[in-house]
């Protein structure tokens, strides 16, 4: 298997608070892998490496061959990386399917001119994003919201909503960031059964941050806990669960 | 393409259709507020772009439009006369008033690029605060260059070139070149916000992260949004010197860019025909309380009833006239009692 995203004694200090310290993550291309750890472990920290929001106090970041650290989000957005966010960072005024079309942006090879103009190159466009948008508000079960203000959503919608905006960049890899996080435990496992699709039909990578331990268990193969900001275990879910180390960070030391 | 300009030459023979109605109906008082209005229309159209769709608060819209104004009355003057000089007024010809009014919003939307690039980093207050003092050091510098009059700004600048039919219309055709910019701002508004560029415009208007790690350039998006507002302020500018005959740097001070910030307000920022209502109110209410305060015999009293009257506007509708939503025929049609509640027994 291709490696898609590489992270070789990733670090991150806040003045004396070392957020992040050698993070050595290793996903492979059709892997779904998750990261865990309690609160405060760094997780979210590390996303935002990954993703450009940040910059790295040290070590690297390759995706997909190339050297990440130093791009912004933009760009690291163009190279074909895509994340949803813990506190959900959706476009309130915009509809349901025009928040799903601003992830097709970036594919748009047309300029001002043409929008301005209405070209036939607009209108080629603009159905290119709403077809697009379209499909991948059925995947994720809301087309029948498609006309709704985002901030219409129920809480449940705003988060599968999100995902579809993600997925609207046509990324290889996908950071979801705890995408479970307030759901009842229907809603969970349907958005497990959501995951792996994305995975087996859509053929993206997956990167999962997640608190629910049974989620990540039950959708992920690799497994990666970070304590504090250093990695404390990688693995199968069954040798994660039996991990002597991770049992103590999760239920306490005695 | 083919429907964009059919719908240019209709916009040219409506344009030509209103000016021949002023001119022959109304008295020139009150057609010079229907310029003053399109006048106002163009800069808070193109500002709307800027504060509205993209969220970014510049209050510096004056120092565009002093530039287009200096701009595009210098290089008319220049075209017309040869020189700086004393005489009657005389017509601009029609290609070098074009060619004036592109080169103000050229110079202006240039302006826009070196101004917004690096102040369109800041963000909020501080943004504010970087585009005031544009626009005053773009007044002040121009109050000190004699060769544009200093303070005492520019004259005789020449009339608006007349068309075909129009030499006995009293009041000459600044409505018909005023309103063809108010057209073409407010079609290319409109189809600028119904595009996937005003949609990335209001994703960072919603939330920049998120904009940005879906890859929507919003450093580049805020610089054209500012660049569409300055060129438009630009033709505004030439044509108000145009209009007016002469122009002062004092004539842009803060006060019209604060001005041109009530109206977007006032008509729901987002919104472009919310940003045409705030014109049009603007324009209109000082003008409109003048005989208030003639009747009343109060100096300024026009002044204290229309602050106030924002002010009951902000605390009953923050949202300004149309909030976020554009005035169609859809809305409309929900306004008459019936016609959606079609099903109730």
């Amino acid at each position: 298997m291709t490696k898609l995203l590489e992270t070789k004694l990733l670090t991150i200090r806040f003045g004396g608070l070392c957020a992040v310290d050698c993070c050595d993550l290793c996903i492979d291309q059709g892997d779904l892998y998750g990261l865990i750890g309690p609160n405060g472990a760094g997780k979210t920290t590390v996303f935002n490496m990954l993703t450009g929001v940040y910059l790295p106090s040290d070590g690297t970041v390759h995706f997909d061959g190339k050297l990440v650290n130093g791009r912004n989000p933009v760009k690291v957005a163009r190279l074909g990386m895509s994340r949803t966010f813990q506190n959900i960072r959706l476009f309130d005024e915009l509809s349901v399917l025009e928040n799903a079309m601003t992830g097709a942006h970036q594919h748009s090879r047309i300029n001002l001119l043409d929008s301005l103009l209405r070209t036939k190159r607009h209108y080629r466009e603009e159905d290119r994003q709403r077809d697009k948008a379209y499909r991948l508000l059925e995947f994720m079960g809301l087309e029948d919201r498609a006309g709704l203000p985002a901030k219409a959503l129920p809480y449940g919608h705003r988060r599968r909503l999100e995902i579809a905006r993600a997925l609207a960049t046509d990324p290889k890899l996908l950071c979801l960031d705890e995408p479970a996080a307030g759901m009842n435990t229907g809603e969970k496992a349907e958005l497990a059964a959501l995951i792996r699709r994305i995975r087996d039909e859509l053929k993206v990578t997956v990167l999962l941050i997640e608190h629910d331990m049974k989620l990540v268990m039950g959708i992920c193969e690799k497994i990666q806990v970070l304590e504090y900001g250093k990695t404390i275990a990688k693995g199968t879910p069954v040798e994660i669960q039996s991990d002597p180390r991770v049992i103590e960070a999760y239920l306490g030391g005695g | 393409m083919p429907r964009t300009l059919a719908l240019l030459l209709a916009g040219v023979v409506a344009c030509y259709g209103l000016n021949w109605f002023l001119s022959e109906f109304i008295e020139v008082v009150y057609v010079d507020y229907v310029n003053l209005i399109g006048l106002a229309i163009i800069l808070a159209v193109g500002l709307n772009v800027v504060n509205g769709l993209t969220g970014q608060f510049s209050i510096g819209h004056a120092g565009f439009m002093a530039v287009g104004a200096f701009v595009g009355a210098m290089a008319s003057i220049l075209f017309t006369y040869g020189e700086i000089a004393a005489g009657p007024l005389a017509f601009a010809g029609l290609g070098s008033f074009l060619f004036c009014l592109l080169l103000s919003g050229l110079a202006a939307g240039a302006l826009g690029v070196l101004v917004g690039a690096p102040a369109l980093r800041l963000r909020g207050d501080y943004l504010a605060i970087a585009t005031l003092g544009f626009g005053e050091i773009t007044r002040i510098l121009l109050t000190a260059q004699d060769s544009l009059g200093g303070p005492t700004g520019l004259k005789r600048i020449p009339k608006m070139p007349l068309l075909p039919g129009t030499e006995t219309w009293d009041g000459g055709t600044s409505v018909f070149w005023i309103y063809l910019f108010v057209f073409l701002v407010v079609g290319l508004a409109v189809r600028l916000q119904r595009s996937t560029f005003g949609r990335a415009m209001i994703a960072i208007r919603e939330n920049e992260l998120a904009a940005e790690t879906m890859g929507v350039p919003s450093a580049r998006l805020k610089v054209v949004a500012f660049v569409f507002g300055a060129f438009f302020a630009g033709i505004a500018g030439a044509l108000y010197a145009h209009y007016q005959h002469s122009v002062r740097p004092d004539d842009f001070t803060s006060v019209r860019s604060i001005e041109v910030i009530v109206m977007l307000v006032l008509g729901g920022l987002g919104s472009v025909t919310g940003a045409i209502a705030g014109a049009v109110v603007v324009t209109l209410l000082p003008q409109l309380l003048r005989p208030l305060e003639e009747a009343m015999g109060i100096d300024g009293l026009s002044m204290v009833v229309y602050a106030l009257l924002l002010i009951v506007m902000m605390v009953f509708r923050p949202q300004g006239i149309f909030g976020q939503r554009e005035l169609s025929l859809k809305l409309l049609r929900g306004l008459i009692p019936g016609r959606r509640g079609g099903k109730t027994p």
